[in-house]
């Protein structure tokens, strides 16, 4: 059986609040959890293979050229080595999520310092890895751009013009215009980039760390000019992606060609250093913010121009201006996203793309635009939400923000007033606090899952789904386990398999929606199929804890299926409920931070985030998730910045003690508060995403709390404490 | 990393006679010299395990402390005799690494770290310390963590640990033992200046090994380690002080201070005692500390900031030491 809905009208049924299991929402703890805690849950380059070789990437030490030569035997000699690769197929970038096409080749045409260029085979790593460091290559170099200040950019998307933003500006009340930048960010995801291929001489099968089979799937293939039905992928375990693993990268597609090859398994795994220098960055930004007012504060322009930049033939614009578009109002609006093409590693999508660095630059903008109106910033935001989509009028799905702005504030103990810094010094450390929104735009795509119920009563869910460490087997079972009347333990989940049916994959908070959904309509078809089988109307049948109830009796499910499976294929796609109506995630984030007097050193002492985002699927796995969030807002306010080298471009702090996350002793405590919602037009399962929220505007307010602590407006983000002293200075 | 040979010394003697091998290394915790091999900075042919000899022991020594090469940072920080006689030992190994390494880092490893300048540790860009002549990646390149005090054209790399930077201020001495027989050498003369010759870290010789490190018998006064970081843990220092102040009525009677992160040693400057000794403290008498300090002192555009920071960190410490306000 397969059920196909593309959804083009609002669902409010809310079937998920009138079933009768009551496991939605409950904060079950993940089924892998203990695999994983205790080491044994395999992720890619774990698993035990017989025979198998294992090969290390060669990365050119140029900016730009090309491969002339490569001494190959100038290493074959070397002790385990069987192979040194440089074929066309192989990729020198990874591919951009859902590119569903192979990324950039030949490898052999260096278009940053650091790209892959060849592959050293070896019996062991340590012979390959010391092989691949001897291996003569020659190279012909050439110039390239590498200071994204320093080029002519182009319009990486058409600009949002409306009315007159620069008379707007003259004629207001009140204005800031102001200029931020943010630096490139590194996923950071903790498991490195590794694949082990397989080939049978006739199909491919690959162990890979990846976020989105099906597209990766057509990717690998596309590389490979292999047919897609050859190709297998197997991922049920990731060691986190924040969007690194959402295309096809280099390691899988070398050792693949490796395998076919050779004739034996291959394993390549990525160091630290090559995950950092060749896989995707944030772009680093510049960006305007023009904000004109009357003299009550309501917004009367508002002006987001930024710079973000890509290498060449890269299509991937960072979509900076992506939530200005809606979050507030101002009838003279002027948005612009500028590219500039530099040799750096690909710019991609990387935790949050576009709203994790534009929410919070508007953010500050709006703190700064309050103190010089006088009022509260909270209050101002809430002057200026607007009724509907400031350019193209059509209605929010759902919108908590005002219920978040003012819940939060009373959960963290907001003081109401507006803001005037330096007020309370302890020691050495000036204290201060600060408030911003969260928003989020909801996406979500095609996804397949199949369902059944088996004979002894338990149910199984499948999809080529991946859990990137989000709680994804966990929210599967529970709405399996919701619809078919079962204990989430009593769902087996089964994920990231290409031999699954295609789910959407993981990535720009869509998972849990996409797949979600798909398996919500697989569950649907499977209590008709149940109703059928007991002649009764499926809205007048109870399912609880392996029974059906209906008016008059009651079965067990055992039974019903009388040594049956009964399966489903739900199938979802997005429909026009995602065009007609604004569908995005919001919420709130009040920081407290701590500013050292002396040393601009500065520290978040506390945190709130309170968040709307549709139906919440599991208390403990969102919970977690907004908890990760906020504690990536604390690197990219504080620390996060991938260091360029100035002269030939490459990349300086590559590995996790010189690219600052934040360490446990940054991460004070975090309070969450979740506010229900229902979006029938976000879901099917009224629920939004959730994964990349929390991480979209808590910067701005760690840095108005900066400025509220000690009176320094910091520009420049991370705001490291060099920057703030400098800032102190002009104070 | 290179393939090596792996030895195990029984014996001091043995070690050094091991060691002397310009090609060889002495082995410790590892968890700098692994990491370096396996990005092939370091090559050694042979590694000497020194991890068996007993050279762990923390023991009295006269009224001063003996810390033998091989106790582990974490047994150091939380030996009794350092936390109430030379807390500011403690306070330094504590604000450096994290718990794993520090259970691995042993007293002369962590004298040895080497630098952690990113040209150092990328096989693929010049660097004069990692291989004279090639030239310096980071005066013209990103330079954020490196030296403005002592620097040469040749190399502005620091020395980036906190335990060496208290040993300095508590003027300890490190014991040697190599093939020649045994030699010490105050902390403070240990690491080197990078000159014409960065290659060379520290005064040790081939085959000379670190044997403890004594601290002299405690001195009276406040014990304080500041480490200025953009993260609160887990990075290194972008300055540091190391400080033993002490006063009586209402005059400075000790200034043993020490600065890290601001030089390829931990930095220690006698005139500051000099002037800061016997005068009553105050925010002026501070900045000319200061001034004595930062002399010299250069930077390399990205590390500018460096200059204020360390004045403004001497500043806040000699606030806290002796409780001016600010
Ligand atoms: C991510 C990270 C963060 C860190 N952060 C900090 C920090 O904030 N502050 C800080 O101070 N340190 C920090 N460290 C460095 C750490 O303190 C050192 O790695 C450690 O102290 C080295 O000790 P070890 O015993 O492991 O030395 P090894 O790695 O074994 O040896 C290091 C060097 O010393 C030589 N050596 C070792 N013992 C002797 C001896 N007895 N005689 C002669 N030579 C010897 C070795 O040949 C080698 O060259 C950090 C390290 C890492 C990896
Ligand atoms: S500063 Fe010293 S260690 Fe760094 S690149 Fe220059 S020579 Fe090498």
């Amino acid at each position: 059986m397969s059920v196909h809905l593309k959804q083009d009208s609002v669902d409010d049924r809310n079937v998920l609040d009138k079933t009768g299991q009551g496991v939605i929402g409950e904060p079950i703890e993940r089924p892998e959890g203990l695999l994983k805690v205790t080491g044994t849950a395999p992720y890619a380059a774990e698993f035990k293979i017989p025979d198998c070789l294992e090969g290390v990437l060669v990365t050119a030490p140029i900016l730009r050229g090309k491969v002339k030569s490569i001494d190959r035997d100038a290493v074959l000699s070397m002790p385990g080595v069987v192979a040194v690769l440089s074929d066309e197929r192989m990729t020198g970038r990874a591919a951009q999520g859902m590119a569903n096409a192979a990324p950039f080749q030949p490898a052999q045409d260096v278009e940053y310092w650091g790209q892959p260029v060849a592959l050293v085979v070896a019996e062991s790593f340590e012979e390959a890895r010391d092989a691949a460091k001897h291996l003569p290559i020659e190279y012909e170099t050439e110039e390239g751009p590498i200071d994204p200040a320093a080029v002519e950019t182009s319009p990486a998307q058409d600009p949002t013009r409306q009315g007159d933003l620069a008379q707007a500006m003259n004629e207001a009340a009140h204005s800031v215009d102001v200029t931020i930048t943010t630096e490139g960010h590194a996923s950071a995801a903790m498991e490195p980039h590794a694949a082990i291929a397989q080939w049978d001489g006739s199909s491919l099968s690959v162990h890979a760390s990846l976020q989105m089979l099906k597209f990766n799937r057509t990717e690998l293939a596309d590389s490979l000019g292999l047919d897609e039905s050859k190709v297998r992928l197997l991922s049920p375990y990731v060691g986190g992606g924040f969007g690194s693993k959402l295309g096809i990268s280099q390691e899988a597609v070398a050792a693949s060609i490796a395998a076919m090859e050779l004739g034996r398994p291959v394993r390549v795994v990525m160091s630290r250093q090559q995950v950092f220098q060749t896989i995707m960055r944030r772009t680093e930004t510049q960006q305007r913010i023009r904000l004109a007012a009357d003299a009550d504060g309501k917004l009367t322009g508002f002006g987001h121009e930024a710079r973000i930049s890509n290498l060449p033939n890269e299509d991937f614009p960072e979509p900076v201006i992506q939530s200005s578009q809606f979050l507030y109002a101002g009838e003279n609006r002027l948005l612009t996203l500028d590219m500039a093409r530099i040799h750096r590693m690909t710019a991609g999508s990387v935790r949050a793309p576009g709203e994790a660095v534009g929410v919070q630059t508007v953010e500050q903008a709006m703190d700064m635009l309050a103190e010089k109106i006088g009022i509260d910033p909270i209050e101002l935001r809430l002057k200026n939400l607007p009724d509907q989509h400031p350019v193209k009028g059509m209605p929010y799905s759902s919108r908590k923000l005002a219920e978040c702005l003012q819940q939060g504030a009373e959960a963290f103990g907001w003081e109401k007033r507006p803001r005037k810094p330096r007020h309370t010094r302890e020691g050495e450390w000036w204290i201060g606090t600060g408030v911003a929104s969260a928003a989020r735009i909801h996406a979500v795509v095609e996804a397949k899952a199949r369902v059944s119920l088996q004979p002894d009563g338990t149910g199984m869910v499948e999809s080529d789904m991946t859990d990137i460490g989000t709680g994804t087997y966990s929210i599967l079972s529970q709405i399996a386990g919701e619809m078919l009347g079962l204990e989430p333990k009593d769902v087996l989940v089964r994920l990231g398999d290409t031999d699954f049916p295609p789910g959407s994959g993981s990535g720009g908070s869509m998972g849990a929606s996409s797949t979600g959904s798909a398996v919500f309509l697989a569950c649907e078809d499977l209590r008709e199929q149940l109703a059928r089988k007991l002649n009764v109307e499926p809205a007048s049948m109870v399912l609880k804890d392996g029974f059906a109830r209906w008016d008059g009796g009651q079965k067990a499910l055992t039974e019903l299926l009388d040594g049956d499976e009964i399966t489903a294929t739900g199938h979802f796609e997005p429909g026009d409920s995602t065009e007609d109506n604004l569908v995005s995630s919001f919420g709130a984030f009040f920081a407290e931070v701590a500013v050292n007097h002396w040393t601009g050193e500065s520290r978040v002492r506390r945190m709130t985030g309170a968040f709307g985002f549709g139906r919440v699927l599991n208390r403990r796995t969102a919970r977690s998730q907004c908890l990760g969030g906020m504690t990536w807002c604390i690197g990219n306010a504080l620390t996060e910045s991938l260091l360029f080298d100035p002269v030939d471009g490459h990349l300086a702090n590559c590995d996790l003690a010189e690219y600052h996350v934040p360490v446990h002793r940054d991460v004070p405590d975090l309070q969450v508060l979740m506010l229900e919602e229902r979006d029938g037009a976000a879901s099917p399962i009224q629920a939004k995403g959730v994964g990349e929220l929390g991480l979209c505007g808590g910067a701005g307010a760690i840095a108005n709390a900066i400025y509220d602590a000690c009176g320094a407006r910091v520009f420049e983000y991370p705001m490291t404490p060099d920057r703030v002293l400098a800032a102190l200075e002009r104070v | 990393m290179r393939p090596f040979d792996y030895q195990r010394a029984e014996r001091l003697e043995h070690a050094s006679q091991l060691a002397a091998d310009s090609e060889t290394l002495p082995l410790a915790g590892g968890t700098n010299l692994i990491d370096l091999m396996k990005l092939q900075v370091e090559t050694p042919q042979t590694l000497v395990d020194i991890g068996r000899l007993s050279m762990g022991e923390i023991a009295e020594e006269g009224e001063g402390l003996r810390i033998g090469a091989l106790a582990t940072n974490t047994a150091t920080a939380a030996h009794p005799r350092v936390r109430a006689d030379y807390p500011v030992l403690a306070r330094a190994i504590l604000a450096g690494a994290t718990q794993q390494l520090r259970n691995k880092a042993t007293t002369g490893g962590n004298l040895c770290q080497r630098t952690r300048c990113y040209y150092f540790t990328n096989i693929d860009q010049p660097c004069n310390k990692r291989e004279p002549g090639s030239g310096c990646g980071a005066i013209d390149g990103v330079a954020r963590l490196h030296g403005i005090l002592g620097t040469s054209p040749q190399c502005i790399a620091t020395y980036p640990g906190d335990m060496a930077v208290a040993m300095a201020a508590l003027d300890a001495t490190v014991e040697i033992t190599g093939e020649s027989g045994e030699r010490s050498v105050p902390v403070r003369d240990f690491h080197r200046l990078p000159g014409d010759t960065p290659e060379k870290d520290n005064v040790l010789e081939p085959g000379e090994i670190i044997t403890a490190v004594t601290l002299p018998a405690p001195v009276s006064g406040k014990h304080i380690y500041r480490k200025v970081r953009e993260r609160s843990s887990y990075a290194f220092a972008l300055c540091s002080v190391a400080a033993i102040v002490d006063m009586a009525e209402g005059r400075i009677t000790r200034a043993d201070l020490a600065f890290g992160g601001l030089a390829h040693k931990p930095w220690h400057d006698p005139r500051i005692a000099e002037l800061l000794v016997d005068s009553e403290p105050s925010l002026a008498l501070f900045d000319k500390a200061a001034d004595l300090l930062l002399e010299g002192a250069q930077g390399y555009g990205e590390n500018d900031f460096k200059i204020p920071l360390t004045r403004r960190t001497l500043t806040a410490v000699l606030c806290d030491a002796t409780g001016v306000e600010a």
